[in-house]
């Protein structure tokens, strides 16, 4: 909608007039990781970080949140409401905007889930344009998440002595467009010409690491889920959950009641769930439907590359790489789906 | 620069009930046998379910939680307003509802899921076969079979259990025995000194059944294990892929195909099912 230059220098004062209306969250030093934290000025924050610990979707799905408030005997509950806070989440990856895009499809599709969608509609996302990847687990050039496409209200680009700043929604526009150190520049065209550029010399700091292309890996899924690749991932998987959790497109969940301590009363809750955990598809009954590790990660995995493909059109894996980062049994996104592709060609010959 | 600490306001926003039940009140129960309970509900503003045969419901106790429950009677009961269910105690929230009593409340949401394709059946006869808890929402789709008999044809009612305790609406079955329009056939898998009828597997008594395979669809509900004997003996028999329906049963939280936990591959059995025809499901390594 707008593209604007602005000076590195006005990034404190850009982060305090965001600031004056909205909390704002951002990519924050932890030890030696990262997290989404709600800053008080731009120098708390690290716009150079590699995908935080959990992705912004706990913003828009919380771990924990509260569907109603019962008493104990009723049959309704007392109050069905959301708490929203507006928000600029500032500094988001690309790849993680492309999730939110994924959850948007998800809990918008009817019934339509009106906890997520009111927390979407307070929340500007401001994108922070990666210009080399994070580290050797992402494999965002592969799921051509590396470039800001859709679903920001505005992105950062950096252009060396200064930023570039694309205002992309009529939200985005009306919370921006008013800043007073924002330089027009000369022409418009020209800033997209030098985005352009920018995106042809960074593409080439990109490398390849999976073996099959955007267009070939859903082929490959769709005759991997015999291979004996999930067994060997079933025996090293310990079954924690680390790798849907940090998922920023994982957003399955339990919903169960918590009893205040007086008994009189209590919430019901909604509290993410793992599909990596034993029970998760057991049956009153005893019945298990995915009991063994193997099957489980499979099903993760094809929760990524096949299922929404088929449901949604779409990857539900865009290459951020915390499943592998996070993983105790270090299993690899990239060697497992390499060593599919591999089968899929050798089968192929 | 000072630290801006200006306050930003939170906001709470009322919100569409997604997740809320509708308040109702149970008005008759019934200890069926030693594990399975019968409950009749009726809803506190007094309008009906509206379920289809085969649909099922998220019953909630608060404090307890929530569980999928299959629905038991027919939409075309006459008493529209009362919907009924069979639970078996075997879990918390199951143990929970067999200590609730007449006039008891709880909450409801739902009906959920793609029932029996009952506009399909039309002109057909039909195949039932019912295993041990299968029954339950089977008795919703015999029910609205018998209501509305001009639509149908000849029904094969097989019904198996493992003890001939364990039979479930005894009396309700005696009655659909004398009826012309349906044939009924009854095996325990071990049976008691008073038991005179069948003994053995559902599956045993498939060969025997007379049906026109071109004008049938076989309806099967029952626990897992007995689905892949029986539609093996149904696709000896010589019906399609595309005229066996069954229900699948899985965990379910939402309802309403989010939650991930009854999924199948790439279906979600709450609203993708929870019943489905052998075609949809056949291959699909998790759903049988």
């Amino acid at each position: 909608m707008r593209y604007l230059y602005l000076e590195k220098k006005d990034m404190p004062e850009f982060v305090a007039y965001l600031k004056k209306n909205h909390r704002v969250a951002a990519p924050v030093k932890k030890e030696n990781q990262f997290v989404f934290a709600p800053i008080e000025e731009a120098s708390e924050m690290s716009l150079e970080y590699i995908p935080t610990i959990l992705p912004p979707k706990k913003y828009f799905l919380p771990q924990y949140e509260t569907l109603g408030s019962f008493k104990m005997g009723a049959t309704s509950m007392s109050q069905t409401a959301v708490e929203v806070e507006p928000t600029v989440l500032f500094g988001v990856h690309t790849c993680d905007i492309e999730a939110l895009s994924c959850l948007d499809i998800v809990f918008n599709e009817e019934p339509a889930d009106p906890y997520f969608i009111r927390r979407k509609k307070s929340i500007f996302i401001i994108g922070y344009e990666c210009m080399r990847p994070c580290d050797e687990y992402a494999t965002c050039i592969t799921m051509d998440t590396h470039n800001p496409k859709a679903g920001y209200d505005a992105m950062i680009t950096d252009a060396g002595n200064r930023y570039i700043l694309h205002i992309n929604s009529i939200a985005g526009l009306d919370l921006l467009a008013r800043a007073p150190f924002f330089k027009k520049g000369r022409d418009e065209a020209e800033i997209k010409a030098e985005l352009l550029k920018l995106r042809e010399e960074k593409k080439k700091r990109f490398e390849v690491s999976l073996k099959a292309g955007y267009r070939e890996l859903n082929k490959v899924f769709k005759k991997s889920y015999s291979s004996k690749l999930w067994e060997e991932l079933g025996k090293r998987c310990l079954s924690c959950g680390n790798c849907t959790a940090v998922c920023p497109t994982c957003y399955c969940f339990d919903i169960y009641d918590e009893v205040k301590l007086d008994m009189a009363g209590g919430d019901r809750n909604r509290m993410w769930d793992s599909c990596q955990l034993e029970e998760f598809a057991m049956v009153s009954g005893g019945e298990n439907f995915r009991k063994d590790r193997s099957s489980r990660q499979r099903h993760r995995y094809y929760r990524k590359f096949d299922y929404p493909v088929k449901k949604y059109n779409k990857f539900f894996c865009v290459g951020c790489g915390r499943c592998t980062r996070t993983c105790m049994a270090k299993i690899s996104l990239v060697e497992t789906v390499n060593e599919l592709t591999k089968e899929y060609k050798n089968d192929k010959k | 620069m000072t630290k801006s600490k200006i306050e930003v306001k939170k906001r709470t926003i009322a919100v569409d009930p997604l997740f809320s039940p509708r308040p109702a009140r149970i008005i008759k129960t019934k200890q069926m046998t030693e594990n399975e309970k019968f409950f009749a509900i009726k809803f506190d503003d007094g309008k009906p379910l509206g379920q289809q045969p085969g649909q099922f419901v998220q019953l909630s106790i608060f404090g307890v939680g929530e569980a999928p429950i299959s629905v038991s009677s027919s939409p075309t009961k006459p008493e529209r307003d009362i919907f009924e269910i069979c639970v078996r105690k075997v879990g918390t929230f199951t143990g929970a509802l067999h200590k609730l009593g007449v006039k008891d409340k709880l909450g409801v949401r739902g009906p959920f899921g793609r029932g029996f394709p009952v506009d399909e059946f039309k002109g057909n006869d039909l195949l039932i076969i019912a295993g041990g808890l299968g029954i339950v929402p089977l008795r919703s789709l015999i029910n609205f079979i018998i209501d509305r008999k001009r639509d149908f044809g000849t029904v094969t009612l097989l019904l198996g259990c493992k003890q001939p305790k364990e039979r479930l609406f005894t009396d309700e079955i005696a009655k659909w025995e004398h009826m012309t329009s349906i044939n009924y056939a009854c095996t325990v898998d071990k049976a008691d000194p008073e038991w005179k009828g069948n003994v053995g597997l559902i599956t045993s008594l498939i060969p025997g059944v007379h049906i026109d395979v071109n004008r049938t669809y076989a309806v099967v509900v029952g626990p897992p294990i007995m689905y892949k004997f029986v539609i093996a003996e149904l696709i000896k028999k010589g019906i399609s892929d595309k005229q066996i329906i069954l229900s699948l049963e899985r965990r379910m939280k939402c309802g309403i195909g989010k939650c991930g936990h009854c999924q199948i591959n790439n279906l979600y059995v709450c609203k993708d099912g929870p019943t489905f025809t052998y075609a949809q499901i056949k291959g699909l390594e998790e759903a049988l």
